[in-house]
């Protein structure tokens, strides 16, 4: 069965999506994305749609789903490169994804998760340092 | 009907030096069309009325017999319209024809009174009838050239400017509607991709009112925004706009918002990491600079 | 107003969806709609044809171009034999699913389009018309 590639970058996972999904595709990225942070420790998830054409309220859905799972598998997640006509789309249907982080490129959402991943670790290392 | 053909195409050149002379008279535009263009028009009408009512022969201007005449009359009141003439100049253009034609059916003498009437009747109702057409037509035209014009004026209205690396600026001047909204969402989101920025300030300093309707436009450009990446700042909110939407109870909660675009702007600089720093030689007037020799 | 062209698509499976999405894409690409316009009558027959999936049991789609005048637009109709919808007001409004879904299908499609009209009948199926006009 076809499957969107899930790459591992350092602590990060990068996936982008290139394709018209079909549902069953959109829920096996979902179990994929939850395997590999557990499996690879990961600490951020990027995900780049900027070639997607349409993002429907079952891929915003999962989009969502992925943030809120990978948040509670300890690992930060960005959606990068939405269109602008898709944007509009999905604010006209009524979805805003509040607990999506995004970015405009592949580089901005890098920053934002190293960003985040190097204040986590610079916190522990200041607990260290105090012990 | 094919006598009224034979009388107009026989008498197709007094016809139409009379024709013109009548709208020399009254409704020639000489101002808006050439004499020799005007000619071509009348000599061009007459001839299609002509084979529109030999190929019809019938008064009746729906019939495919007409079809030339009709074409020819939706050119020309399309071009006038573009031109600048009014609807009853382009509709006196076809009615001043009634008068010589008449006079033509009179000085060709043919038939009993009653077939002089018939003819002069039919002639009245087809005149009559090319004229609603010539003066839908105009309308139609113009109608057109509003739609295009409102189209280009949307376009215009919204200029997305970029103030720094990373951020632009949307300055909105008059009311926001949902058609115009679009344009703007649109322009600023196409621009947001296209310079990479992250920042992106929406001035309503000319905004006259903001309502529900204005405010969820607001909040729809701002989520579209976020969505993609980028943070909206809203500036240039006066007091009073500040009074009605807390009276209307709109939650501009998750919005930031700025008196004026300076502050927007040092907001978005300070936010990208970036800080204005005053030049230590700036702080000198530069106009004693400039003269400084002569004051020591 | 004219059809100028018409044409059928099934929608039995989640393959369909898709297919169905590209066949309005390029409907909407023919027709010159903007690309706002494009995406928001795509994702709305997306929307659409997945209800007729998940809710209707499957059923069909049908694509028609039209001409009004100097105006161009798309008119979809989907149309499933499932369990039809008892209280369609409901339906629409945001947030109401009976699925796993956000329950923005229905009410979400219908601010993507310019008309929009849904007609049901408990136990017979459901049919819902939608146009979008450039």
């Amino acid at each position: 069965m076809e499957r969107i590639p899930v790459l591992r970058m350092g602590p990060l996972l990068l996936i982008t999506i290139q394709i018209d999904m079909h549902d069953k595709l959109a829920l096996q990225l979902q179990d994929d994305v939850t395997q590999r942070i557990s499996e690879w420790g990961s600490t951020g998830v990027l995900i780049d749609i900027s070639s997607l054409e349409i993002v429907d309220s079952f891929i915003g859905r999962m989009l969502a789903n992925i943030a809120a799972m990978s948040r509670v598998l300890g690992a930060d997640t960005v959606v990068v490169g939405m269109q602008p006509a898709v944007a509009i789309t999905l604010v006209e249907l009524g979805m805003s994804l509040p607990g999506v982080r995004t970015a405009l490129s592949v580089e901005a959402g890098m920053e934002l998760l190293y960003g985040a991943s190097s204040l986590t670790q610079s916190g522990i290392a200041d607990e260290r340092s105090e012990a | 009907m094919n006598e009224l053909a034979e009388i107009v195409s026989q008498n197709e050149k007094q016809i139409s030096t009379e024709w013109l002379r009548d709208m020399e008279k009254s409704t020639q535009r000489a101002d808006l069309i050439g004499k020799t263009e005007l000619e071509e028009q009348c000599r061009r009408l007459l001839n299609a009325v002509v084979s529109g009512i030999k190929t019809s022969g019938s008064a009746d201007i729906s019939l495919p017999g007409w079809n030339q005449a009709r074409d020819l009359l939706v050119e020309i009141s399309g071009a006038r319209a573009r031109l600048g003439f009014s609807s009853s100049e382009v509709a006196t253009f076809v009615l001043s024809l009634k008068q010589p034609l008449f006079s033509a059916i009179r000085r060709s003498g043919k038939g009993t009174q009653d077939q002089l009437f018939d003819m002069v009747w039919m002639s009245t109702e087809l005149l009559d009838r090319l004229a609603l057409l010539t003066t839908d037509a105009f309308i139609a035209a113009r109608e057109e050239l509003i739609t295009r014009q409102q189209q280009e004026l949307l376009e215009l209205s919204t200029p997305v400017v970029k103030l720094w690396d990373d951020i632009l600026a949307l300055p909105i001047i008059g009311t926001l509607d949902s058609a115009r909204t679009q344009v703007v969402m649109e322009s600023l989101l196409q621009t947001v991709v296209a310079t990479n920025s992250k920042f992106a300030i929406i001035d309503i300093t000319g905004v006259p009112t903001v309502d529900t309707l204005v405010a969820q436009h607001l909040l729809k450009t701002i989520t579209a925004a976020r969505l993609m990446g980028a943070e909206c700042i809203i500036s240039g909110v006066r007091p009073q706009i500040a009074q009605t939407i807390v009276h209307l109870g709109i939650n501009l909660e998750d919005v930031i918002t700025k008196a004026n675009l300076a502050d927007a702007f040092s907001l978005a600089l300070h936010r990208s990491g970036r800080k204005i720093v005053r030049e230590a030689s700036t702080q000198v007037n530069p106009i004693s600079k400039l003269f400084g020799k002569r004051e020591d | 107003m004219n059809v100028l062209k018409r044409e059928l698509l099934p929608l039995k499976s989640s393959n369909d969806v898709v297919i169905a999405r590209q066949r309005v894409r390029q409907s909407s690409i023919g027709l010159r709609f903007s690309l706002v316009d494009q995406t928001k009558l795509v994702t709305a027959a997306s929307e659409l044809a997945r209800n007729v999936l998940d809710h209707g049991n499957g059923g069909e789609m049908t694509v028609e171009e039209l001409a009004n005048g100097s105006r161009t637009g798309i008119r979809l109709t989907f149309e499933d034999w499932g369990p039809g919808i008892a209280n369609i007001e409901q339906a629409l409004t945001d947030g109401f699913t009976t699925g796993s879904g956000m329950g923005l299908g229905l009410g979400g499609s219908k601010r993507l389009v310019n008309e929009f009209s849904i007609e049901s009948e408990v136990g017979k199926g459901t049919k819902v018309t939608v146009a979008r006009w450039r």
